[in-house]
Order: C-alpha cells, then sequence, then structure tokens
C-alpha cells in the first residue's frame, strides 16, 4: 500500500516537475536531523515541507543517520555536499565534530545554519533556538514548582552525560533556583536516552531519596521511561514527571497521573522556521551578523546575538486539559 | 570423575563475586539488598538473562549472533503494533506470535550460515542492520506508546504470580527448560559437541551445519519472547530500543566463563554472568558514584572477569570432549 502511494506520490511529483518552468530550479533544502525515527524529528520534517509548500519551489532532503552519533552525521553531510545541495539545516550531535565538515560545505557555497542542537560559532552561519535556554531552563524546575507549593526534594534525570542541550538547560536551571525557595535539586542522573537505563535510573532514584517529590527528564525519552517507573514503583501522586517531552509519547503518563504537565516547542514551527531561515540566507542574500533580524515566514523574525543565535518562542506546557488535541499531532 | 565435576569452580567464584559485590554495595545503600530490592534487580535483569542463554548456545558452537538485540526491537514494534491494530488478540498468541517471528529470524541467520558458510559475524552484523531498518519501514519512524497498548499487554510481564512478576518467572523456567535441554537432550550435547571440535562431531554422525541453524533458531526465538517482554515492560516501542544491548548479551556470557572459540560453557555460567552485570547496572545508579566513572567501572569489571576466565579456562580444554564421547 505505502509502495503505491509511494509511486503515485513521485508520479505526481514528477508531473509537477515537468509542468514547472524550466527557469524556476528546485532549491534543495536539506533538513539534517540527530537519528532518522525520532518522532520530534519527524515532526519536525512536517513543518519543514510546510515551509517548502509555502516558498513554492523548495525541495526538502530530510535525512540523518541512523543513531545518534556524530560520526554518522559527518557522513550525511559529506554526501549532502557531493550532492550539492543549497542549504543545509542541521541538528547536530556533537557540537564540534561537524565543524570541519561543514566548513567544507560553507566553502563550496552552501548555506549552513543549525537549529535546534547546536554547532560551534565557526561551522555554521547562523543557529535557531526553538526556545531560549534561560527560558527553558526556567521552565522546567517551574513545572516541578508549580505542583509544590511547599517545597520539596526534585532530581534530575538527563539524557547522556555529554549532550549539549541537556547540560545548558540544566546549568540555565541551576541559575533560576533562587527564584524557587524550598525547592531542592537533590541528584542529576544521566539514561543516556535508552529506555531501560533511564527507567533504571529513575528507579534508583526514588531508592536513594525516598522523599522524592519530582522528577525533571528534559528528554523526551528519559520522561517517558521515568513516568513508567514511576507507575510500577506505585509511586503515581508522591513523585510527579515533568520536564520536555512529545504530547503524543506523555499521554499515557498524563492519564496515569504519574506526570501532570510538561512542556515542548512546538517541532512543526522548529522545522518550518529552520526552512525559511535556510531559504532567506541562501536565495534573498539575507546576512546572518549580530544583531540582523531574518524573517521567518508567520514565525515572525529571528534577532541574532553576538553568536548569531536567536530563540524561535517559549516553550508551551500541555496537561491534562489540552493532551487529548495535541496527541494526534505529533 | 573429580570433584570440580561437581562443585564448578568458575561459577563457584562468580558467585563469590556477586556475593563480594552485593557487600560493597549494601555497605554504601544498605537497602539494596532487602529482599523485595533483589527481586527487583532479578526482574531487570530477567531479558539479559533470556538473551544470554539463547547467545550462550550461539557461542557454543563457534557462531555469534550479533543481531539479538536488533531482533527483539524488531519483534517488540511488531508485536506493540498488532496490538495497537488488534487490541483484543489474546496475549498467548502475542507471545507464540513473537517467539515464532525471533525464531524466523533466528533461523535466517542460521541458513546463511550453514548453507552459505558465511562467518557468522558478518551475517549478524548485516542481518542486525536490516532489522532495525525493517523496523523503521514498518514504523514510519513512529513510537507505538503507553496509552496506545492495551492494558493487557503491558499487564502480563508486570502481573504477580507468587510474589514475582511474571517476567522473573519467564527467565526462571528459561533456566530450567536449558538447563535440562544442555545436560539430557541429544541436541544439548551435540551443541558442545560441535564447538568443541567440529571435525571430531561429523564422525559421530552430528551435522555440523545443522546444529548451529538450530542454535540460532533457538537464540531468535528468545530474542523474539524477550522483544514483546521489553515491549510491555517498558510500555514504548522505537527503532532504538535496547540499542547496543547485543553487546552486553556478548559481555554476560563471556563474564559467565563461556568461550568465545566455542564448547566450553554452561548455563550456570551464562545466568551468574549475566546477574553480575544486573547487578552492577542497578547498583551503580544507588551508590551515588559520577555518572563519568560508571562507564569504566562496568568496562572494568567486564574485562577483570574476562582476563580471570581467560587464565582458568586453558586447563578445562578437553574435558567436554572426553564426556562426550563417554556418554555417546
Amino acid at each position: 500500500m505505502s509502495v503505491f502511494k509511494k509511486l503515485i506520490a513521485s508520479a505526481a511529483m514528477a508531473t509537477t516537475m515537468i509542468a514547472s518552468p524550466a527557469f524556476a530550479e528546485d532549491v534543495r533544502i536539506a533538513l539534517v536531523v540527530k537519528a532518522l525515527g525520532i518522532g520530534f524529528f519527524e515532526a519536525a520534517a512536517e513543518g519543514a515541507e510546510e515551509a517548502a509548500a509555502e516558498l513554492g519551489n523548495v525541495e526538502i532532503i530530510y535525512t540523518g543517520p541512523t543513531d545518534t552519533t556524530a560520526e554518522g552525521q559527518i557522513e550525511v553531510i559529506n554526501s549532502l555536499i557531493a550532492q550539492n545541495v543549497d542549504a543545509i539545516a542541521v541538528s547536530a550531535n556533537d557540537t564540534d565534530a561537524l565543524v570541519p565538515a561543514l566548513k567544507r560545505a560553507m566553502d563550496r557555497g552552501i548555506t549552513v545554519i543549525s537549529w535546534d542542537s547546536g554547532v560551534a560559532l565557526e561551522g555554521r552561519q547562523l543557529h535557531l533556538n526553538p526556545s531560549s535556554n534561560a527560558l527553558i531552563g526556567n521552565m522546567i524546575i517551574k513545572l516541578a514548582a508549580d505542583h509544590l507549593p511547599d517545597g520539596g526534594d526534585v532530581a534530575v534525570l538527563s539524557a547522556t552525560t555529554t549532550s549539549t542541550n541537556q547540560n545548558i538547560w540544566i546549568e540555565e536551571m541551576t541559575a533560576v533556583m533562587g527564584d524557587y525557595p524550598g525547592i531542592n535539586v537533590v541528584s542529576t542522573v544521566y539514561g543516556d536516552d535508552l529506555a531501560d537505563k533511564s527507567y533504571r535510573e529513575a528507579t534508583g532514584l526514588m531508592q536513594s531519596f525516598p522523599d522524592l517529590d519530582a522528577i525533571i527528564a528534559p528528554t523526551s525519552v528519559g520522561i517517558v521511561a521515568a513516568a513508567q517507573a514511576v507507575v510500577d514503583a506505585g509511586k503515581v501522586g508522591e513523585v510527579n514527571v515533568t520536564g520536555l517531552g512529545l504530547p503524543s509519547e506523555m499521554a499515557g503518563a498524563i492519564e496515569s497521573g504519574a506526570s501532570q504537565s510538561f512542556a515542548i516547542w512546538n517541532p512543526i514551527d522548529l522545522g518550518y522556521s529552520a526552512t525559511m531561515l535556510a531559504y532567506e540566507l541562501s536565495q534573498n542574500g539575507v546576512e546572518a551578523a549580530p544583531g540582523a533580524e531574518v524573517p521567518m515566514g508567520r514565525m515572525g523574525a529571528l534577532t541574532l546575538d553576538d553568536n548569531n543565535e536567536g530563540a524561535m518562542a517559549d516553550p508551551f506546557v500541555y496537561d491534562a486539559s489540552n493532551i487529548e488535541q495535541f496527541k494526534s499531532i505529533f | 570423575m573429580t570433584l570440580s565435576r561437581f562443585i564448578p569452580v568458575r561459577e563457584t567464584i562468580l558467585a563469590a563475586a556477586i556475593g563480594v559485590l552485593l557487600a560493597v554495595v549494601a555497605s554504601r545503600f544498605a537497602g539494596f539488598i532487602a529482599p523485595s530490592n533483589l527481586a527487583n534487580v532479578f526482574n531487570d535483569t530477567a531479558p539479559l538473562i533470556i538473551l544470554a542463554l539463547g547467545q550462550m548456545v550461539v557461542i557454543l558452537t563457534r557462531c555469534i549472533d550479533l543481531s539479538v538485540a536488533a531482533n527483539l526491537a524488531l519483534t517488540g514494534m511488531a508485536v506493540a503494533m498488532i496490538n495497537v491494530a488488534m487490541p483484543g488478540l489474546p496475549i498467548p498468541i502475542i507471545i507464540a506470535i513473537a517467539i515464532s517471528l525471533g525464531a524466523v529470524m533466528g533461523a535466517i541467520n542460521g541458513v546463511l550460515v550453514w548453507k552459505l558458510s558465511i562467518p557468522p559475524i558478518v551475517v549478524t552484523l548485516g542481518t542486525m542492520t536490516i532489522f532495525r531498518g525493517i523496523i523503521f519501514l514498518i514504523s514510519d519512524g513512529k513510537w507505538v506508546n503507553s496509552h496506545e497498548m492495551s492494558p493487557a499487554f503491558t499487564g502480563v510481564p508486570r502481573a504477580e504470580f507468587l510474589g514475582l512478576p511474571v517476567l522473573s518467572w519467564v527467565a526462571i523456567i528459561t533456566v530450567v527448560i536449558f538447563g535440562i535441554m544442555m545436560a539430557r537432550t541429544q541436541l544439548g550435547r551435540s551443541i558442545f559437541a560441535v564447538g568443541g571440535n567440529p571435525h571430531a562431531a561429523v564422525y559421530t554422525g552430528i551435522d555440523v551445519g545443522k546444529t548451529q541453524f538450530l542454535a540460532f533458531v533457538i537464540s531468535g526465538a528468545l530474542a523474539g519472547l524477550t522483544g514483546y517482554l521489553w515491549v510491555a515492560r517498558y510500555a514504548v516501542a522505537y527503532v532504538d530500543i535496547a540499542g547496543g544491548f547485543e553487546l552486553e548479551v556478548v559481555a554476560a556470557c563471556v563474564i559467565g566463563g563461556i568461550s568465545i572459540a566455542g564448547g566450553i560453557g554452561s548455563v550456570g555460567g551464562a545466568v551468574l554472568g549475566a546477574i553480575f552485570l544486573g547487578v552492577v547496572k542497578n547498583a551503580l545508579p544507588v551508590v551515588n558514584i559520577s555518572p563519568f566513572w560508571q562507564l569504566a567501572i562496568s568496562g572494568s569489571a567486564i574485562l577483570i572477569a574476562v582476563a580471570f576466565n581467560a587464565q582458568s579456562g586453558r586447563k578445562k580444554g578437553r574435558i567436554i570432549l572426553k564426556d562426550a564421547e563417554v556418554r555417546s
């Protein structure tokens, strides 16, 4: 069935290509993700397609390695350079490891931006943060604190010890701890973004800290595993699991009560904005420089800071009141 | 027959090592050795025990199965999707599907090794990637989440029976079946014979290729069974589940004294090797050791165990073959 659909789709695409005027050569924008098969990135690809449809003459190449390694991404980037795409928008598995490959791409005149998980300054023209790190850091502790009016002990379940995103968010969270008196972060553990290890770490937290009130997991694999661990330990209502997750994956945890609320930005908007930004830089001659405002369609404009970085929007909170509406979206 | 036939040295030392490990952990976190927690640790280790037994059979025949984790993930995804499509399908049927699907994948490995004589490490490296790829194709990269699975589907492994979850019981039953199979059946003895000395095995009328094929089928079937248990336990199925788990399974076997060159090993060794790793994995989060040290500690434990086995394993080279001759 899906093969049949693909045939129809390619036939339709071929017809469009023949029908479109010869001078309108497609702009090829590659969306390189951390790994294929992650719901979040699938949703971002959907947003990229939306931007492509809006722009008209854009072809999206959605690609990435099969596991979250920098080596895999370098291979993918090298192959994209060989295909001479117009722009590469990458969510990096490593801040520094991709820089040489991306520099080579820029030397060949390919527009390079990073989004979601950043690349070092010299490896890209601009970086699109889904939200500002400070806002996310504040949000994850706020989510826990909102349900603990009298204060309490919370623990952090992160991805790997070297995950760029999670480390920055935890740092920002620590910076604003003063705003939440009575909330103590008792431990930070690492589940390596594996369901079984995250589950084990969450179980370990509940054993080591019997009075634990909340587990903050700023990673989509970790938050789901922690919620399951809380359910299995019979601690629903005692330990609130919160952090960053996808509505479709967290619907069960909200339903069971293991999680009161969690937050995430909209990955569809993120893929959309990344595509728009890559298009502006590559086709409309917009210069990425500190202080510049780069338009990104319906999402407004991205204001770049001294590191050529900008924040798209605030993270959005999901709870029992809106989970039904969003769980089918992403 | 010497006394060491009845008190296997390697298993005793490994059991003692686990005891020492538990004592060290208990000195830092007393709650770890509470019976209920030990039951939890055993339950958490159950998938590793089941897979280690399957891997043991394969390694004994001088092969290796690196596709077990991918097989587990593919079967897990397949049964999760079947459950979403047909929530009313009884769980015994789901389990039967899981075992058969896993066995079919194991048979693919087995046929390639048997009929085409491709080195097992190459075959299973290939099928490992292929199986992961197929998960991506059938799932379109999407997750199957807890709220989409039926309560019966996720409930079976955690249902309690005589104080232990079903997951633990499955591991225990598998251990018993393997204990009988390896010691008392023709298949079990021919697995040792094939790995111990394939040429001699041929002279005694054992089909080496067929025995290796059967070993892969057994390993695949167990991976399939574990696939269901894994997905049901963590209540989530996605492409990367159990990523890298095949190495843990091989590590459990090696720690348990199963010779990577084939022919030497025991059910008890594989089980203790898995339990050793399980204790390490469960203890590290509660003893408050920096996560940066945890990987180094796990790795060193494996190296020490293997170095020890390499030392003590040398003189045992031909004992099994003599044993096989005596019996046949």
